[in-house]
């Protein structure tokens, strides 16, 4: 290996610098003229490298796993897995739903009031590893649980909702942020108007129910127990059975 | 709410959510027996054939094809829907299914366009921003064509004119008549007449020669006296006449054209007036001047000289600027060719003002050559002022075109700024369709379409009536929000309900009816609310007691929701305090025309089909004792 211009060879013996290409090459000051009369675009204009680089992000496709995987994972058939998908990828193309996305669709149902920070509630549910953005297998999963499965899996999805930290404990806190998003939903055209008190009375009612040893927080035992009591939540829980 | 109809099963999964923290039992959710599986449907559209999902064509089911209507154009034998319709612009209309957007194919011809969307329900204001003002641009251009089309018709007279408007008419526009035709050369004729007169007044036309030459005007002061006498006449009875006919008088007379016509025969007058006065002959002869002007009364018979007046008029502040910096760039030079031409001897530069006149001749290029620069100094800085002098002068003229074309084009800048209220229109229009799904599910609760005991009386027709009003998407979505309103214990209203209750806030009405007894003490809310109408929930009660009404609610009863809301006929007794915001006010008045609620006798819901009708009929008729 030939020194390079400049480089002292072990020996200590300073060897003169050999006038090879290669040798060139290594000049950082060739190097310098080099990089300099690459073609524009790339040098000069940071913005379009970053765009380009933002265009790379957003053009990365995410191909869900085969349809015989999720049936095996999900209590769909494959026919439900296929319409599912189609409107899935009608409405995100690349195949993940990023929280902005899924807050406008939610918002969509929801004319009336500000559905944004229920649907960012729904979408940590969803999300189950947290990566910010939702896959088309996590949305079937989370689906599948939620229209086909066992009233505890319901009730445990419910609990996770909830568990805004997911450690665990509902307290307080968390319910009441969960309460405050669903009434926000309803808006400002309400039938008694939805005071400001309201939310923070619904958790206080909801506590009453479920905190049985008056600790301030909610398991998941006390939760599934209470649920399983009322009937009105038992019988709301098979609502949308057959929704797809 | 159409484009994202692919998630309307996620949002209503997602409501278990709210399950466990509702109080209240949640309505159920609607039939799906004749939910079909997502099948493909084909439409033939002249022969062409379009394959689908029948759920792609739901997702707006306010349109044709996304409703019952395109039922009529089945046809039985080949089980596809037979379209009579342009092939090519179908592709666009089933795009916007597709995808949600609607975009406007550019090589179709834009009426036609317009024919198919509003065949096939589509309103065009939803086109994308993409296409958007490419059709708006067509469409204009064609409305603007179609409105020429329609003045060049407007030649028939209409009937029932006054001798005032019909002479008006005549006036403004002289080929409606063979009279206002013939007027119209007359004028010409005499304007020309009376041009051609002053002229040749002036030219000389002496013949003996030990006279000094005399202009005509003075051979023959009796001729042009009398040609010059019958053109003013000519003239004033032209302008009385106008005068006369015109609309607006005041406004007639402040017109251009009307003080043209004055200056152009007022001279005579002021003429006729002080005739042999030494004193005041001077100003007379400058009178004369202003007979000059009658030659602008031609610009009532050419178009061209009006459009010329209103392009120099429009484009005046360029000019003035222009002539602005031409006057800078004259007193500059003057002054140098002043100083320059200072030293030389019998120099005509005899002051800055005398160089004025060096500079703009030079300048213009004219060059007449009185005055020229002797001296080296002079002549160079006096060829810099002729080169600069072309320079400036060519500026006006691109000016002037291009203010020309502008004026051309300004009618279609007061366009674009109509458009931008459009713009504003179709914003209003697109959200008021868009917010329809939430006016829509507050009409459903007021035609009671939550049909509780409709699903324990399992009535066929009244299902089919069900599904006969919304679509299944429409009534899902309903549930949803339903849902939601059990779960917070409030309900949605209009706009224009909560404004009304929010403005008799503060009154607090006790509930009259021994059967609403509030249990919570609800009357503390924000804004208790007059009744709306509840029936009582008490089953043995056979008196349509909630159907209370406030003198201030008949004003709004057709956007209230009504009590006869089924759902709130069957509800248990103790839901039923909670949502009772109670009945407000002194109870004047009682419905007479509801019948009698034949549910609230039994609460399991033997609700008599024969009466389903009837009761949802009978929704609005209200009387006020």
């Amino acid at each position: 290996m030939e020194p390079g211009p400049g480089r002292v060879k072990d020996s200590g013996k300073w060897q003169k610098p050999r006038f090879s290409r290669k040798a060139l090459m290594k000049c950082c000051l060739v190097k310098w003229i080099i990089a300099s009369t690459q073609p524009q675009d790339k040098g000069s204009f940071d913005s379009t490298r970053s765009s380009d680089s933002d265009l790379e992000l957003s053009t990365v496709r995410h191909q869900p796993e085969g349809l015989d995987q999720l049936q095996a994972q999900t209590k769909f058939t494959k026919k439900e897995l296929q319409s599912l998908y189609r409107g899935f990828k009608n409405e995100c193309p690349s195949g993940l739903v990023d929280e902005e996305t899924f807050k406008s669709i939610y918002s969509q149902f929801f004319p009336q009031g500000d559905a944004t920070t229920y649907a960012h509630f729904l979408f940590n549910a969803f999300d189950k590893d947290r990566n910010g953005s939702i896959r088309f297998e996590d949305f079937v999963i989370g689906l599948s649980v939620l229209l086909r499965g066992s009233v505890t899996e319901k009730l445990n999805w419910a609990f996770n909702l909830y568990d805004i930290n997911k450690d665990g404990y509902i307290t307080k806190e968390e319910m009441l942020a969960i309460m405050k998003s669903i009434y926000d939903m309803m808006g400002r055209y309400t039938y008694p108007c939805v005071r400001d008190e309201a939310p923070s009375e619904h958790v206080d009612k909801f506590f009453q129910k479920m905190d049985r040893n008056r600790d301030g927080v909610v398991t998941i035992e006390e939760f599934i127990e209470t649920c399983q009591k009322d009937e009105n939540i038992m019988n709301s829980m098979q609502l949308f059975e057959n929704v797809i | 709410m159409a484009g994202v109809a692919a998630w309307l099963p996620f949002a209503r999964a997602a409501a278990i959510g709210w399950m466990p923290v509702a109080n209240l039992p949640m309505p159920v959710a609607p039939n799906q027996k004749n939910k079909r599986q997502d099948e493909l449907i084909i439409l033939n559209v002249s022969g062409r054939r379009f394959q689908t999902w029948r759920n792609t064509l739901d997702r707006y089911p306010d349109t044709l094809l996304g409703s019952s209507e395109k039922e009529f154009f089945y046809n039985e034998e080949t089980h596809e829907y037979f379209f009579d319709r342009d092939s090519e612009m179908f592709r666009s209309v089933l795009n916007f299914y597709r995808t949600g957007k609607l975009h406007y194919p550019r090589s179709e011809c834009i009426s036609a366009y317009d024919e198919e969307l509003a065949f096939f329900g589509i309103i065009p204001e939803i086109i994308g921003d993409c296409c958007y003002e490419e059709y708006k641009d067509r469409k204009r251009e064609n409305a603007e064509r179609l409105q020429d089309d329609l003045e060049d018709n407007k030649d028939k007279k209409p009937p029932n004119m006054t001798c005032r408007e019909t002479m008006w008419r005549a006036f403004e526009n002289p080929h409606t008549s063979t009279m206002a035709l013939v007027f119209y050369y007359v004028t010409g004729f005499f304007i020309a007449i009376s041009v051609i007169t002053n002229v040749v007044e002036t030219v000389p036309c002496g013949t003996s020669t030990h006279q000094k030459e005399v202009p005509c005007g003075e051979r023959y002061t009796v001729a042009f006296f009398c040609m010059d006498t019958a053109c003013v006449m000519i003239f004033t009875v032209e302008y009385l006449m106008r005068l006369f006919a015109a609309p607006s008088r005041y406004r007639f007379m402040r017109s251009v054209m009307s003080i043209i016509d004055v200056v152009a025969i007022l001279p005579y007058y002021i003429g006729l007036v002080m005739t042999d006065n030494e004193d005041v002959s001077g100003a007379f002869v400058t009178l004369r001047v202003f007979r000059v002007f009658r030659i602008f009364k031609f610009s009532r018979h050419s178009q061209g000289l009006r459009i010329l007046g209103y392009t120099l008029k429009s484009c005046a502040s360029e000019l003035g600027f222009l002539l602005f910096s031409l006057t800078m760039a004259i007193i500059i030079f003057a002054t140098v060719m002043f100083y320059a031409e200072k030293g030389s001897s019998s120099s005509k530069f005899t002051s800055i003002p005398a160089s004025f006149w060096y500079t703009i001749v030079t300048m213009t290029t004219l060059g007449y050559g009185d005055m020229v620069p002797k001296t080296i100094a002079g002549k160079i800085f006096g060829s810099i002022c002729s080169l600069s002098g072309v320079l400036v002068i060519a500026l006006p003229v691109p000016v002037i075109v291009s203010n020309f074309s502008r004026i051309y084009h300004q009618n279609q800048r007061a366009d674009k700024r109509r458009a931008q209220k459009m713009q504003k229109a179709r914003l209003a229009r697109i959200r008021i369709s868009k917010t329809g799904s939430s006016s829509g599910f507050l009409h459903s609760k007021r035609n009671g379409l939550f049909n509780d005991p409709l699903e324990l009386t399992g009535s066929i027709e009244d299902e089919q009536q069900l599904s006969k009003s919304t679509s299944l998407l429409e009534s899902q979505h309903h549930h949803l929000l339903h849902c939601l309103e059990k779960t917070t214990n409030h309900e949605f209203v209009n706009e224009q309900c909560y404004q009304q209750s929010y403005l008799e806030a503060g009154q607090n009405y006790q509930s009259q009816s021994p059967s609403l007894s509030s249990q919570e003490g609800m009357t503390g809310t924000c804004c208790t609310r007059r009744s709306k109408k509840r029936h009582s929930p008490l089953p043995n009660s056979s008196v349509p007691s909630g159907a209370l009404m406030h003198p201030l609610e008949l004003s709004t009863i057709h956007i209230q929701p009504h009590t006869t809301s089924r759902s709130s006929l069957n509800m248990r007794l103790e839901e039923q305090h909670p949502l009772n915001c109670q009945s407000g006010g002194k109870v004047t008045t009682a419905i007479i025309s509801i019948p009698t609620p034949p549910a609230a006798n039994s609460p399991e819901g033997d609700a008599q089909p024969p009466a389903v009708p009837a009761h949802h009929q009978n929704i609005v008729k209200v009387s006020a004792l």
